[in-house]
């Protein structure tokens, strides 16, 4: 019997980061996925899916919850939080800063859930790294635009050409140890008081 | 081993190595977290060498596991979790012991405000009755809906090894309702009770403050019941610590111990409350409106959003009756619920493995006192009358087993 055949089911209320993970564990040859977004209703969830890995987001204060449900249902057998292996120090960390948490049916071997965790650690890595370039890329577009506005204003004001008015900018956020775009709202906000 | 012992040199504090003076400690946004967050910010901590970084978490789960797999050294904890964890109960048990207490008081029982009118509606309770009273109401009412075939109330509470599981059990048992078969105990995450009561997704539920308060005063609950009305000496939080870690930190502890007990103290002062208000106000520690704490910390409660009140002396206790002493009655006492609603099974050696959760000898050792600190012996009376003596606790724990109960275990 392979590891493959373990049942795997995943909450997990960031749809995005859910359906990252589900496709990590399908390419890795696991079949029986189960994926929800909410824990409404979980108690359904588990007593007909018997999952014997639980993979949750550390940031859900449901988890009080979840045990709370294993202590009624039973129908997973006394599941443990996260680690099979406590004196793997590493990977714990790892986990618990990606934001993993994990329930595993008591005694199923570590060698067969080890990939899993190892996977989801890795996914969800990199789902928070995708969240931080798009958050990068929003910010450098805001950036661009309020720049754009303070080239115009100066353009307007003070009869410069466009190189001139982004020249000034640029040399003023350098004098004053700033950035661009801050110096570029300074500008707009202060048309904004004085206009 | 021993022959460069001098007998009559005092030991020194530190008896291996460098010890770990700068500590994580976790955290769950209450108003009973109030010592910690005080040690670590107002400088108790910093006058005895420690520097607490304190992080907030969102579940008692975490705080268990980050506990155990040494993300915390210290951790701010439901009373019955070190106990849990020594019985190896639940999820990921791990040794913890409990070496200070961070006061009592702080949790109530609040059912919404439409369950509330039903319960006047049909056996006449009064505005101000007592927290027994609107128990039986609530017995009442139950039978109705049973007999109309209407589906079980939904209560909530923080999490199975908690006060609020006990207390809330305590309370509903003592007015004749069966917490397993007569209702459905559910847990919800403290921050979401009150909008969980305003959906309908629970009829009640109980926790500790500002989360009553915080439904009341929306107009969607009604407080029916304190932790004082129910068992006045019964400790709510208290710190967490790895044994094997313990023993390797002997001076950090003590420190520790020091430094919350003076912190403990400050809070317990009313002339600190507004300060202590605004600094739980903060969003790093609680984010909740400094008003509602101020009034949580002198006990003002508003029962409903109709403009009925009612003062409960000593809701917090931070220091004062030794409720910094964490005492092997109040873990035997936790012990007996444990039992007594199936959780684990009697036996002495089990009663000693819970009460060894409760380290009384690293709080009198830190603060130099005798070596029972605690005003041990028979607590003060519960809801319904009975007395908890831990030298009679077989009896105890057997006398709530009736035949109705022995059934569904």
């Amino acid at each position: 019997m392979s590891h493959f055949d373990l049942t795997i089911l995943v909450i997990d209320e960031n749809a995005v980061r859910a359906a990252i993970i589900e496709d990590g564990l399908r390419e890795a040859g696991h079949a029986h996925v189960t994926v929800v977004h909410t824990v409404n209703g979980i108690a359904r969830v588990i007593e007909t899916t018997r999952p014997d890995v639980i993979i949750i987001d550390i940031e859900n204060p449901n988890r009080d919850m979840m045990e709370h449900l294993f202590q009624l249902t039973r129908s997973v057998s006394r599941p443990i939080a996260m680690f099979v292996d406590r004196s793997d120090s590493a990977s714990i960390e790892a986990a618990v800063e990606a934001g993993v948490s994990a329930y595993i049916v008591d005694g199923l071997k570590k060698e067969r859930v080890k990939p899993i965790l190892d996977m989801a650690v890795i996914r969800f890595n990199a789902f928070s790294r995708l969240q931080r370039e798009l958050a990068d890329a929003k910010s450098a577009l805001e950036d661009r635009k309020v720049v754009e506005r303070a080239k115009g204003i100066l353009m307007k004001l003070r009869n410069l050409s466009e190189e001139e008015a982004y020249a000034l900018l640029r040399q003023t956020a350098m004098n004053e140890k700033k950035k661009l775009a801050d110096i570029a709202q300074s500008v707009v906000t202060a048309a904004g008081l004085l206009m | 081993m021993n022959t460069i012992d001098h007998p009559d040199i005092a030991a020194p504090a530190i008896t291996s190595g460098p010890e770990q003076t700068h500590l994580r400690a976790g955290f769950i946004p209450l108003v009973d977290a109030s010592v910690l967050i005080t040690a670590a910010e107002l400088g108790f901590a910093a006058r005895e060498g420690l520097t607490l970084d304190l992080v907030r978490d969102v579940s008692w789960a975490n705080i268990r596991d980050r506990l155990a797999y040494r993300q915390f050294d210290v951790a701010h904890m439901l009373s019955p979790m070190p106990i849990a964890a020594m019985l190896e109960l639940g999820s990921n048990p791990s040794p913890t012991i409990a070496p200070f207490v961070l006061g009592r008081g702080g949790n109530a029982i609040t059912l919404s405000a439409r369950l509330f009118e039903t319960m006047q509606a049909q056996t006449g309770l009064a505005d101000d009755a007592g927290a027994l009273d609107c128990a039986k109401a609530l017995a009442a009412v139950i039978t109705a809906r049973r007999r109309d075939g209407e589906r079980p109330l939904a209560l909530g509470m923080t999490y199975p090894y908690s006060s609020h599981n006990y207390e809330l059990r305590y309370w509903l048992a003592a007015g004749g309702i069966d917490p397993d078969r007569d209702v459905r105990l559910e847990v919800v995450p403290p921050p979401m009770t009150s909008d969980a009561l305003a959906a309908g997704a629970i009829d009640g539920f109980c926790v500790g403050a500002p989360w009553n308060m915080i439904a009341s005063e929306k107009g969607v609950g009604r407080i029916v019941a304190t932790k004082q009305d129910i068992w006045a000496s019964s400790p709510e939080k208290v710190i967490g610590l790895r044994p094997d870690w313990a023993d390797r930190n002997r001076d950090s502890v003590s420190r520790l111990i020091v430094a919350l007990n003076a912190a403990a103290r400050w809070c317990d002062d009313p002339a600190n409350h507004g300060a202590l208000a605004d600094l739980l106000a903060q969003g790093a520690n609680l984010g909740a409106p400094v008003d509602i704490i101020q009034r949580v910390l002198a006990g003002q409660f508003a029962l409903d959003a109709k403009g009925n009140a009612r003062v409960v002396p000593n809701y917090f206790v931070f220091h004062g009756a030794a409720a910094n002493c964490p005492s092997s009655t109040q873990a035997l006492w936790v012990y007996s619920q444990m039992v007594r609603w199936g959780q684990v099974a009697y036996s002495p050696e089990a009663a000693a493995t819970a009460a060894s959760a409760f380290r009384a000898d690293l709080y009198a050792a830190a603060l130099g006192l005798s070596e029972s600190p605690c005003e041990e012996g028979v607590a003060d009376a519960f809801i319904d009358g009975r007395s908890f003596d831990p030298a009679e606790l077989e009896a105890y724990v057997r006398s709530f087993i009736t035949p109705n109960q022995g059934a569904t275990a």
